[in-house]
């Protein structure tokens, strides 16, 4: 579902703007949306039984270019955050970002669902109206369930006098001080990712304004009538992205709510330790040929490599240090390690640093078993990410896959092409935005272009390499593309070395 | 050579934006029409509702006994307090009808961890609008079970309408709100 969703969505916004790739940051935009414009609600919200109705309905109707508009904001703005935030743990979900390094995010995420509907529930309580009296009813019900009151939560609300203006100060302290907990929690939520994307794109972070500023004027939202305790509430207009749970507890009890929320609540927390489990042992350092550059350090997407004092008295300051916990079994810091050469003579060949399940030595030995037996014109290697679908393998084209594109050191395709492996190479990963390892193609677009260590030699012809970035294609997409490529390759003709580019530099043990 | 969308003339340019205008409107149409609709029926038009709530602190589980010269001297000369009254409240039982039907029969525990706070109770039943017939009774002492506060009262409810039914501690009365 995800999948035709997302490609539908890369037509029309392009993989950069795509929606369903910036959940996380949309849920941040949302967040940045209710604050700015519940700071301007407060200014004049009355906190008192008899102020906070017609002081909101003096907001919606008597400055509605601006305190209408904002209340709007302020509503649609959270429902849309539900939403953003209920697809952005789904999406994750259905791509299996949960397990491994991804637990913490995964766990984090949690309480973050309960604090923003905890925040939106405070909400409602402040306007004073039909809903709100239903909701404080309801919420009231709820808790009495659990054991912490001695008296009756639901006695503060058997009718209007029971009702005191002191209420109203702890609701509005709470509807502050919960979204504060949120925001603090979101931020601990995105402690582990490096340069984490809190912002979504320019683009799409206008277009989704702008969309909430025309449904604000179209469908401005709107008080119901005031709240009555000596009468109850009969028909509600219920916010279902916040109060969904509210007839449940109605309709069957408490205790049975209690139990949903929390069932479902365990069940989501404890999934990434919920087989199937599968985890490949972390990226290791060779200290022997390891200089301390601190490429991997910076390429790593998850924190999970640091640079240390050396300890084998080499003459370098420093080495690099796998956190196993952390690491993602991506290969990242492999194609970020500038002795991770094919061109290497050494008796092994052995990186600074490796992914054990795929060592550079392996990959260089099944590329070369791999394309042994291309032959014709237009000859293909495709370097895949595990992540996308397989590409299938047809005559004169062979594919191997890697955890990440990224895992790939650019030496490897001047390799292919200068032994005439093949005659050129496709790079297939995630869509852009969309890696599974964060960074994958945006280190390998940044490598081919010579912005970012090691990369590629300006020497090999970018014109025999296609990078496709596309997280879920078709299968006919896929070998149309395969197909377009093979077709520029043949016209090109067989690779030629150009004598007078770039000389070429065969690396040994240790050197860059 | 990345993919991503292919840069065709102004028509697909065009037909981008118009997707992205209907992406937006799709989204914004659910977030919109999630945040009133569908209504939640919570009290059907011909229902009334009545609300059972007290919060009474049932009498002493055993009375006060004096204490004996030899207890007295027997104890810190700063607790010899001469009569020993032990802690443990009784449970309350009360007992709500409507229209000669039982709506609620339950001895409710004391609270605290020594069992000496009040007893509480929450309930709200949905009844039908019209004229009924209530009657409440209350007990709270184990050590007198044939002793209940009662009380009668004849309803007429409109739809929607609220009663609180209330235990006035110090009066020992039941009070209707």
């Amino acid at each position: 579902m995800f999948a035709v969703a997302e490609r539908g969505l890369d037509r029309v916004f392009g993989q950069r703007l795509n929606p369903f790739y910036h959940l996380g940051a949309l849920s941040f935009l949302s967040f940045w949306i209710i604050a700015a414009s519940g700071l301007y609600l407060y200014i004049f919200f009355e906190t008192s039984i008899s102020g906070a109705y017609p002081s909101i309905e003096e907001l919606t109707h008597g400055q509605w270019y601006l305190g209408g508009i904002l209340r709007s904001l302020h509503r649609y703005a959270s429902g849309a955050m539900v939403i953003t935030a209920v697809l952005h743990l789904l999406r994750e979900f259905s791509l299996d970002r949960l397990r491994g390094s991804h637990w913490y995010s995964w766990f984090t995420g949690v309480p973050l669902l309960w604090l923003l509907v905890a925040s939106g529930i405070s909400g409602y309580w402040l306007v004073w109206d039909q809903l709100a009296q239903f909701v404080a009813v309801i919420s009231a019900e709820w808790l009495d369930w659990l054991p912490i009151f001695t008296d009756p939560m639901s006695r503060n609300f058997i009718n209007a006098a029971a009702v005191s203006d002191r209420f109203f100060s702890l609701l509005a302290f709470l509807h502050i001080g919960i979204p504060l907990a949120l925001l603090l929690l979101m931020f601990v939520h995105i402690q582990r990712m490096t340069e984490a994307r809190s912002n979504p794109p320019r683009g799409l972070a206008l277009g989704t304004l702008a969309s909430f500023i025309v449904l604000s004027l179209a469908w401005p939202a709107l008080s119901q009538a005031p709240a009555d305790l000596d009468f109850a509430v009969g028909s509600v207009d219920l916010d279902w992205f916040y109060l969904a749970i509210y007839p449940l507890v109605d309709r069957w009890s408490p205790g049975a709510a209690w139990l949903l929320a929390a069932g479902v609540t365990t069940v989501v927390a404890i999934l990434p330790w919920l087989p199937p489990g599968r985890r490949g042992p972390a990226a290791v350092v060779n200290l022997e040929n390891c200089n301390g550059c601190g490429r991997c350090f910076a390429d790593c997407p998850y924190d999970a490599v640091t640079m240390q004092p050396r300890t084998d008295g080499a003459s370098f300051a420093e080495e690099a240090v796998v956190a196993d916990d952390l690491c993602a079994r991506c290969g990242i810091c492999v194609g970020a390690c500038p002795t991770a050469t094919p061109f290497r003579r050494a008796s092994e060949l052995v990186a600074g640093i490796e992914l054990p399940a795929l060592t550079v030595h392996d990959l260089r030995e099944r590329i070369q078993g791999k394309t042994e037996g291309l032959d014709g014109e237009g000859r293909v290697l495709v370097v895949s990410c595990r992540e996308r679908p397989r590409v299938a393998e047809s005559a004169g084209v062979v594919a191997v896959e890697l955890p990440c594109v990224g895992m790939l050191p650019p030496p490897f395709v001047d390799f292919v092409l200068s032994r005439r492996l093949a005659d050129g190479v496709m790079l297939a990963g995630c869509s852009d935005c969309d890696c599974r390892y964060r960074f994958g193609n945006d280190w390998m677009d940044a490598r081919v272009a010579g912005e970012r260590d090691p990369a590629l030699r300006a020497r090999v012809p970018r014109e025999r390499l296609d990078r496709y970035w596309e997280s879920r294609p078709a299968r006919s997409a896929t070998a149309a593309r395969l197909e377009r490529f093979r077709e520029a390759l043949k016209s090109l003709g067989p690779y030629q070395r150009n004598a007078a580019a770039t000389p070429t530099r065969e690396v040994r043990d240790g050197a860059d | 050579m990345t993919s991503g969308v292919q840069k065709s003339g102004s028509a697909g340019r065009v037909g981008q934006w118009l997707g992205q205008a209907v992406a937006y409107a799709l989204f914004m149409g659910c977030v919109g029409y999630f945040a009133t609709s569908p209504a939640y029926q919570h009290t059907a038009p011909d229902q009334a509702m009545l609300k059972l709530t007290i919060s009474h602190p049932g009498q002493s589980r055993e009375a006060c006994r004096e204490r004996s010269a030899e207890e007295l001297a027997g104890m810190p000369p700063n607790m010899r307090a001469p009569m020993d009254c032990p802690r443990e409240r009784s449970p309350v039982t009360v007992e709500l009808r409507l229209d000669d039907q039982q709506l609620f029969n339950a001895a409710l525990a004391p609270s605290g961890l020594h069992s000496d706070g009040p007893a509480s109770l929450y309930r709200r039943f949905s009844v039908p609008v019209g004229t009924h017939q209530l009657l409440m009774r209350l007990n709270d002492s184990v050590r007198e079970p044939q002793l209940w506060h009662e009380a009668r009262r004849q309803l007429d409810l409109k739809p929607g309408q609220i009663v609180v039914v209330d235990f006035d501690s110090p009066s020992r009365e039941f009070l209707i709100h």
